[in-house]
């Protein structure tokens, strides 16, 4: 039950926008579609609402296939990023647009309309127009409208996309509290993985139109399973390594190279790349031998958090330390400290770094 | 759920909708837009290339065609000058009643245009008092070249000023103020800063005026006359030789207007190009 | 202005009231004689033997007829077009199809067809000898000299209004709140009728208003497809036409000032709605 789609495909001309993408949705879950843009997250959406005709696959909802049905027939609620609204309508009568066409009595339009203002917390806007609500406020009355038929699948697309940020980290708590209480089959769309992570069951990565990675918010976050998943989720540092007789060594010759404590199944000699996450990265001021040291260039305080960059044999590296700990260790620039890493993600590199190089660019880890 | 499918058929909407719509579009434009405008030509264009020039060179044709571009030209050089300072005037300054002659802008598209000719007669013409006067004066305007270009004036006022108002409504007045600290006059400003932005829908409203001008008939026939090689502008020509049952003279001159309206038009399409990348 | 001793300071960026004054005076100087001059003389004309003298121009049954005539045939014109325009709009703004940038300039052609070679066309085309004319004649409908005709003519002219004024309402809206429309089930016509239209509303209405200014006042094209037969094939233009050029000058001032009031009306009618609901 719920949503499934399978092989989904679709070409705009040359550009392929969903290469043969699968994945289901649990019934009354709430998924993430994770992607940067032009991944295809939206395109996915829009066919399964049937804004998009696919040219190979299938939509699956509440387990029919439903691939060839109208968007009319499919019965799902769609909030756009840019609402939507019906302009000339009262937040009263958007909502109630759905029910109307379903020509239900007008007692019950009027009765759920009330329960959907409630639920959106609006009660009390209902003859207000949408030029008289805030953004967070229109979302809301889109959302209404979009549940307000009892669709059996909910969408949406960068819902709190044009939202500032504290608006959009209220509106995202909120959604997730909603979907509780809803329990309606979800999708979203979104590029902010923060999100994702927050309020999905489930997160679908995706990448160029196709599917990197599924599984729930942890699993994302703490077992990428490509680098691409890797670097997408969290601000990976990326090291460039060398294994030696079984030894992972990274950084300028001149300067001295640096061997990276790194336990891998396969620690053959040639060209690694080391991932590591810049919360995964513990500075300390004590010194032992065989730690790893390097020289705080910069310091800046980004919202809770700070972010020291340290440079350790000619490799740059970003560390992110919350505030009551940085200020605990009181660390200065020029100061040197020892890293270890809490975590981090190993990937041999055969084709060696230049080429590797190439398609961490193209993956866009670097630049 | 059975195990992925590797291919469904690429589906068809039910095209009924869609199909009859476009069908019943593309007829209604074809039927009364492209079949007549090919047909003309193509009967023009079957005479062949000698006898088209034959009868467009032939005197009084050709006297018609140049009054015609003369006289727009001409027009459209004025409305080039006045419609731009009158949609300034509109935009920049107030005065009172000004949402009122605002609208009186629009009167030219309001007028049939052998009322336009009527009313220039009434007030120019020979028996009124100013005709009288301005006959004194040795100016004749009612059935000589001045009424022609009177007429076309009135007739496409409003086409600059329409075209160039939106564009100065929405000219931020920072770019002018910017200038001015820069050193610049109002002067300066008005023709290396304005103007520029401004160019793209003036020459809109121009072309517009002009293509417009090119085939006036209702304003010049009662205003001008018909008086050959005097003041028979291109379309009172062919107008002349539709009722005297001579299609081959009306159909080379059209083909000639027809063919500089399409110029036009694509000029025009140019036009609108620039200013859009211009982003006005 | 302030003084600081010894340095020069620029005058302020502003224009001197005396420019400002001269630039207005002229420019709307030149707007009163052009235009409300001649306007003011046609009405001073038709009412300068009283009320009555005016309103008796107004009597007789070729006027009547021709004000009949004038009528259905806008009403016409304005259905027909309104319908054709809208769904051209929709097709040249929501639809890709082969050919698409030509067609959006034939839309736009109308405007650059003199109204004597677009009255021609029609005869070339829907004439007795027409090549669709013929097999009219043969079925004993006359299109050419007869209300048919008359028709046709005027929907060429007017085909362009409704589709320019409702394309760039319809591109500036987008199509997201029409697809929400259908994921709440709404079929693509009740989402035409409750979503699309109440947006488009105000250009649609323009573009209705400018088509029936136009229909009204349409002259040259109709003059020469129709014959200009009193009683029968004369609109009310043509009737104007008609009494000027025997001389019943009240009879011809009264029709234009109806005729050309009209359409002014509409226009000034228009304008002010639409600037009612934008402060709404």
């Amino acid at each position: 039950m719920g949503i499934a789609v399978q092989n989904l495909t679709k070409r705009f001309g040359d550009f392929i926008a969903v290469d043969h993408v699968s994945f289901e949705v649990e019934q009354g879950k709430l998924v993430a579609l994770l992607g940067p843009s032009g991944s295809g997250k939206s395109t996915i959406l829009r066919i399964i609402a049937g804004l998009e005709e696919p040219d190979e696959g299938a939509v699956f909802l509440t387990g029919t296939d439903a691939t060839t049905w109208p968007t009319q027939k499919r019965n799902v609620g769609f909030v756009f990023q840019h609402y939507a609204l019906f302009k000339h309508m009262t937040v009263r009568k958007n909502i109630a647009f759905g029910l109307e066409v379903q020509k239900r009595p007008r007692d019950e339009i009027r009765a759920r309309v009330e329960e959907l203002l409630t639920l959106v917390k609006l009660d009390g806007y209902g003859e207000r127009y949408p030029s008289q609500l805030s953004g967070g406020q229109r979302q809301r009355v889109a959302l209404a409208r979009a549940l307000a038929p009892k669709p059996r699948v909910l969408l949406l697309d960068e819902p709190f996309g044009a939202l500032d940020a504290k608006v959009r980290q209220n509106l995202a708590a909120w959604l997730r509290d909603l979907h509780h209480q809803v329990q309606v089959t979800s999708i979203f769309v979104t590029h902010d993985q923060e999100e994702a992570i927050e309020i999905s069951d489930r997160i679908v990565v995706l990448n160029r139109g196709r599917v990197e990675q599924i599984g729930k918010p942890e699993e994302i976050y703490d077992r990428p399973m490509t680098k691409f998943v890797a670097s997408f989720i969290g601000h990976a540092n990326v090291i460039e390594a060398t294994v030696q007789g079984g030894r992972v060594l990274a950084g300028d010759p001149g300067l001295g190279r640096v061997e990276l404590p790194i336990a891998a199944d396969n620690l053959e000699s040639g060209e690694a790349v080391v991932l590591v996450r810049p919360e995964d990265i513990v500075l300390a001021a004590t010194m032992q031998n065989h730690d790893l040291r390097g020289v705080i260039v910069g310091i800046r305080y980004r919202g809770d958090v700070y972010e020291i960059t340290l440079e350790m044999s000619g490799i740059s590296l970003r560390v992110s330390e919350d505030k009551d700990r940085f200020n605990s260790e009181g660390w200065k620039l020029g100061q040197q400290a020892t890293l270890t890493f809490s975590r981090y993600k190993f990937f041999r590199a055969e084709e060696g770094h230049d080429a590797l190089r190439e398609r961490l660019r193209n993956l866009g880890y670097i630049e | 759920m059975s195990p992925a499918s590797t291919k469904t058929i690429a589906f068809r909407r039910i095209p009924s909708g869609d199909a009859l719509i476009k069908i019943a579009v593309f007829s209604y434009v074809g039927l009364i837009v492209i079949l007549p405008l090919l047909t003309v030509s193509l009967q023009a264009l079957g005479q062949g290339v000698f006898k088209i020039w034959e009868d467009v060179t032939q005197p009084q044709a050709w006297f018609a065609l140049r009054l015609t571009f003369v006289s727009a030209i001409a027009m459209a050089l004025l409305n080039a000058v006045t419609g731009t300072a009158m949609a300034w005037v509109l935009v920049r300054h107030d005065f009172p009643g000004k949402p009122f002659v605002n609208s009186l802008i629009d009167l030219p598209f309001a007028l049939p245009t052998n009322v336009t000719g009527l009313m220039l007669v009434v007030l120019y013409g020979p028996v009124s008092w100013l005709g009288k006067y301005l006959k004194t004066q040795g100016i004749e305007i009612i059935y000589a070249q001045p009424g022609i270009i009177l007429a076309l004036l009135f007739v496409t006022f409003p086409f600059v000023v329409r075209s160039v108002q939106p564009v100065l409504m929405e000219l931020d007045k920072d770019i002018e103020e910017a200038a001015s600290t820069l050193g610049a006059s109002r002067f300066t400003t008005f023709r290396r800063v304005v103007l520029p932005h401004l160019m793209p829908s003036i020459l809109t409203g121009v072309a517009l005026a002009f293509s417009r001008a090119l085939g006036e008939f209702g304003s010049v026939v009662v205003v001008a006359g018909n008086i050959p090689m005097k003041t028979q502008v291109a379309p009172v020509f062919i107008y002349g030789e539709i009722e005297s049952y001579n299609p081959r003279g009306a159909l080379a001159v059209s083909l000639v207007l027809l063919l500089v309206s399409l110029l036009i038009l694509l000029l025009l399409n140019r036009l609108q190009h620039w200013g859009r990348e211009r982003g006005t | 202005m302030e003084h600081s001793g010894m340095l020069q300071v620029r005058p302020t960026a502003r224009r001197t009231p005396w420019g400002k004054r001269a630039l207005m005076a002229g420019t709307l100087g030149w707007f009163a004689l052009l235009v409300l001059l001649p306007v003011a003389a046609l009405s001073f004309e038709a009412f300068h033997s009283g009320p009555l003298a005016f309103l008796s121009g107004l009597k007789g049954e070729a006027a009547a007829h021709a004000f009949w005539l004038t009528i259905w045939t806008t009403i016409l014109a304005v259905v027909v077009n309104t319908i054709m325009g809208v769904l051209l709009a929709i097709l040249l703004v929501r639809h890709n199809f082969f050919g698409k940038t030509l067609f959006d300039g034939i839309v736009d052609l109308p405007f650059a067809v003199s109204p004597v070679v677009a009255g021609f066309m029609f005869i070339v085309l829907f004439g007795p000898q027409g090549w669709l004319g013929k097999w009219f004649e043969a079925g004993g409908v006359k299109i050419v000299f007869a209300l048919p005709g008359i028709v046709i003519a005027t929907l060429f002219v007017t085909l362009p209004f409704v589709t320019r004024e409702v394309v760039p309402v319809l591109r500036e809206m987008g199509r997201d709140a029409e697809e929400v429309a259908y994921t709440l089930g709404a079929s693509r016509w009740l989402t035409f009728w409750k979503v699309t239209l109440p947006t488009i509303r105000w250009g649609l209405i323009y573009g209705i208003t400018l088509t029936t200014a136009r229909a009204l006042g349409e002259f040259g094209a109709v003059l020469v497809v129709s014959g200009s037969i009193i009683k029968r094939t004369q609109t009310a233009t043509l009737h104007i036409h008609q009494e000027f050029t025997d001389f019943h000058y009240q009879a011809a001032f009264s029709a234009s000032l109806v005729l050309g009031g009209i359409s002014f009306v509409l226009l000034l009618m228009t304008e002010y709605w639409k600037k009612r609901h934008k402060e709404a």
